[in-house]
């Protein structure tokens, strides 16, 4: 039977990792994702994981050894924030166009400059576009339930793509929580050997990595497009398949008293669950608030948002990242372009908040709900607002 | 990792006349201009280690000759990445294979792990990967095609090109004489890292080359191979000169042939009357600018490089080891 310890959320990641049998982890400090390589060093050191602990000199590095290892044929990890993800950033998108299933877990810290180990989404946003599927723990708990999901979802040969588990930095990684670990048997169970679609073999040569020419290239671009949007239902399925298992059911966008809701707050990551308390108090005032959390940002749940959001009258967009001179945040940016097409669509509203490491208060939500019903009546030249600045 | 003397015991030395390899792991239907000293460097390389191999390739002419999908002239398994991190791709493959074997997961198949790149690819942005796995002491190949500049991006100068030498990004001018630094001392560098094994070559010099590859593949721990690759397009030279200067930059003591095995630098041949530097510089338009003066400056650094290089051998290596 599982059991239930009190554990900084890092270490559960890295017993995570551990119960998923690596074969390689490659690792680089940086604040706040240090702990989660200290303690599979350790457990490599204590033979409890029989692993190659490869450490690297530099983030680029570990994204290449991970790369070639996955390439070989070995289940690989590694984890990273911030400078390290920009350091390692080209050979993400190589990892996923060469279909490696490659996990790491990224725990989310703001960019230089000016230079900040504090939690936001810059770096989540910085690898938004590399091809990765990516989940979004909101909990420690999901922290370590989700790195199982995330090698059954990149192992599935139907995927073959490599996926990051998103933790927000510190609020989430360094704190204690009481986290549910599992039997390794149950492990097993729910998590098959990786076998490789293809792999690096002096028996079988193949050629990875070639030269796209013009005639190919937009071909290639496209399979892999193709080939992240048809993860879609395996994801689906392999949280299906956790819940049927360990009993608790994930979905891409998780939804929180929606029932008649006419406000709607949406939130990634770790301040969802202020985001719940602001919403339970509003609530008890009548006020007619719901929260829809995303849970899966690649691909982005395009369906599941528009059909949540059925009805709603308008939306309140929390963003962690600041893209300089664009329309607004990412995911308002993503969450208005699902909606657009519909005839029937609410009101969308950006908020940026909580950069840096900056709070995000119960207060603060209450606010920006109530203030969306007033902004939807006027007269807008923007459509996001940066909240919490001293002035 | 072992030591390379244990690693050599019984290698049985490759001789133009006997046992030539005839297996071609990389093969003739490529891309590279006529003439590519460094496809042929390449190719000798893969003959002597033979068909157990993985190849993790960087970006540069080598990997864009041989892989424009849908084609490949690669008979072994052969992953390219990026340009900075052949070394760091390798020490991966390596890691997933020693990791794989242990676990039972995969037969233990003595596979040898080859990185390939350029010498911008080596000596510049890929240095760090390169440094980093050779600290580690993975047990790989590390093969420097070195021709002197950045081919592939229409040469450009890089570290490793020589003083003098005329690049896009080192053009002689009014105020310049080209290339104002000397090159990059490589295998020095991989050297002091304490590895078992490093080894310069030359295509010009088929069964020495050939013998290196194959004592860096024996090695158990890294192996680095500095092969100076003539590039008749970035050079500005006829393409039937390649194996020539390959030839005379070693008999005119630019670029000497040594081993450094387990710190012992050893000479692979001596050239005991050298050729002066400008029969060597002249074939090559690239250096068709400088001056006797230049040239002098240059012969005064081959002669230092020279003496430099006959301490280190007398320091390191007590009796007389030369071949
Ligand atoms: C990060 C990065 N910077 C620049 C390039 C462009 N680039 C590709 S190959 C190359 C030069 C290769 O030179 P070298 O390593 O000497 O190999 P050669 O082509 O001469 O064999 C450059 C600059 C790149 N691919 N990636
Ligand atoms: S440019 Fe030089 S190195 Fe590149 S293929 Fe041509 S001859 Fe060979």
């Amino acid at each position: 039977m599982a059991k239930r310890l009190g554990v900084e959320v890092s270490i559960a990641v890295a017993e995570a990792a551990k119960q998923c049998n690596v074969d390689v982890i490659s690792a680089y400090p940086i604040t706040p994702q240090t702990h989660i390589v200290e303690h599979l060093s350790e457990l490599v050191a204590d033979g409890e994981l029989d692993a190659e602990f490869i450490p690297v000199e530099s983030e680029h590095t570990a994204m290449s050894t991970c790369v070639g290892a996955s390439a070989a044929g070995a289940r690989t990890f590694t984890a990273t924030s911030s400078q390290g993800l920009a350091l390692m950033v080209e050979i993400l998108y190589i990892a996923s166009a060469l279909r490696l299933p490659v996990v790491m877990s990224m725990v989310n810290r703001a960019l230089s400059g000016p230079i900040s180990i504090w939690n936001d989404h810059c770096d989540l946003m910085l690898s938004r576009d590399t091809g990765w599927i990516q989940t979004v723990a909101e909990n420690g708990q999901e922290a370590y339930d989700l790195i199982f999901h995330a090698y059954r979802v990149a192992e599935d040969h139907r995927v073959l793509l490599p996926v990051i588990v998103n933790l927000d930095g510190f609020t989430l990684s360094h704190v204690i929580e009481p986290i549910e670990y599992f039997d390794q048997a149950e492990v097993d169970s729910y998590l098959k050997p990786y076998v490789p679609a293809m792999r690096l073999d002096p028996k079988h040569p193949i050629t990875m990595g070639p030269v796209g020419m013009p005639e190919v290239y937009t071909e290639a671009r496209k399979a892999q497009e193709e080939a992240i949007k048809a993860a879609r239902p395996v994801i689906a399925e392999a949280w299906q398949a956790f819940g049927d298992q360990f009993g608790r059911y994930y979905r891409a966008v998780e939804s929180y008293q929606m029932d008649g809701a006419e406000t709607v707050l949406i939130t990634m990551g770790s301040i969802g669950e202020t985001a719940m308390t602001a919403v339970d108090e509003m609530r008890s005032r009548g006020k007619k608030v719901g929260l829809l959390r995303i849970r899966l940002f690649r691909p982005f749940p395009v369906e599941e948002l528009r059909k949540a959001l059925k009805g709603v009258k308008r939306v309140g967009v929390i963003d962690r990242a600041l893209p300089f001179g664009a329309s607004g945040g990412p995911v308002a940016a993503e969450v208005r372009s699902a909606l657009y097409h519909q005839t029937d669509r609410p009101f969308v509203y950006n908020y940026i908040a909580g950069l840096g490491g900056r709070d995000v208060t119960v207060e603060n939500f209450e606010e920006m709900a109530s203030e969306l019903e007033s902004l939807e009546k006027s007269e807008l030249t923007e459509f996001y607002k940066i909240i919490n600045v001293r002035e | 990792m072992g030591t390379a003397a244990e690693a050599f015991k019984g290698f049985e030395k490759y001789s133009l006349k006997k046992n030539l390899p005839m297996v071609e792991p990389l093969a003739p239907g490529h891309r590279a201009c006529q003439g590519c000293g460094e496809v042929l460097a390449l190719r000798q390389v893969m003959k002597a280690i033979g068909e157990n191999v993985i190849v993790s390739s960087a970006t540069g002419c080598m990997e864009i000759i041989t892989s424009p999908w849908p084609q490949t002239a690669w008979r072994v398994p052969w992953l390219h990445v990026a340009f900075e991190n052949a070394a760091a791709v390798a020490s991966g493959v390596e890691a997933a294979y020693k990791a794989m074997t242990r676990k039972g997961k995969i037969e233990d198949t003595n596979t040898t792990f080859l990185a390939v790149a350029g010498d911008g690819g080596t000596a510049d942005i890929g240095l760090q990967a390169l440094s980093g796995a050779l600290e580690r002491g993975h047990n790989f190949v590390y093969l420097c095609l070195d021709n002197e500049a950045y081919m592939n991006t229409g040469v450009q100068r890089s570290s490793s090109t020589p003083y003098g030498a005329m690049t896009t990004t080192s053009p002689p001018g009014k105020l310049s004489r080209g290339q104002e630094t000397w090159k990059k001392d490589l295998p020095a560098i991989a050297a002091a890292h304490r590895i078992p094994y490093v080894a310069t070559g030359s295509p010009a010099f088929p069964v020495d080359l050939m013998n290196k590859a194959k004592k860096a593949s024996l090695v158990k721990g890294p192996a680095y191979l500095h092969v100076y690759s003539p590039c008749c397009t970035g050079w500005r030279m006829a393409p039937h000169l390649s194996v020539e200067s390959a030839r005379l930059v070693v008999e005119t003591r630019v670029f000497p042939l040594y081993e450094v095995i387990d710190g012992q630098w050893i000479l692979s041949r001596d050239i005991k009357k050298p050729k002066p530097v400008e029969e060597y510089l002249k074939p090559q338009r690239r250096f068709s600018h400088l001056t006797a003066e230049d040239v002098k400056t240059i012969q005064e650094r081959v002669d230092a490089n020279w003496e430099r290089l006959m301490k280190l051998i007398a320091a390191t290596t007590p009796e007389d080891k030369t071949e």
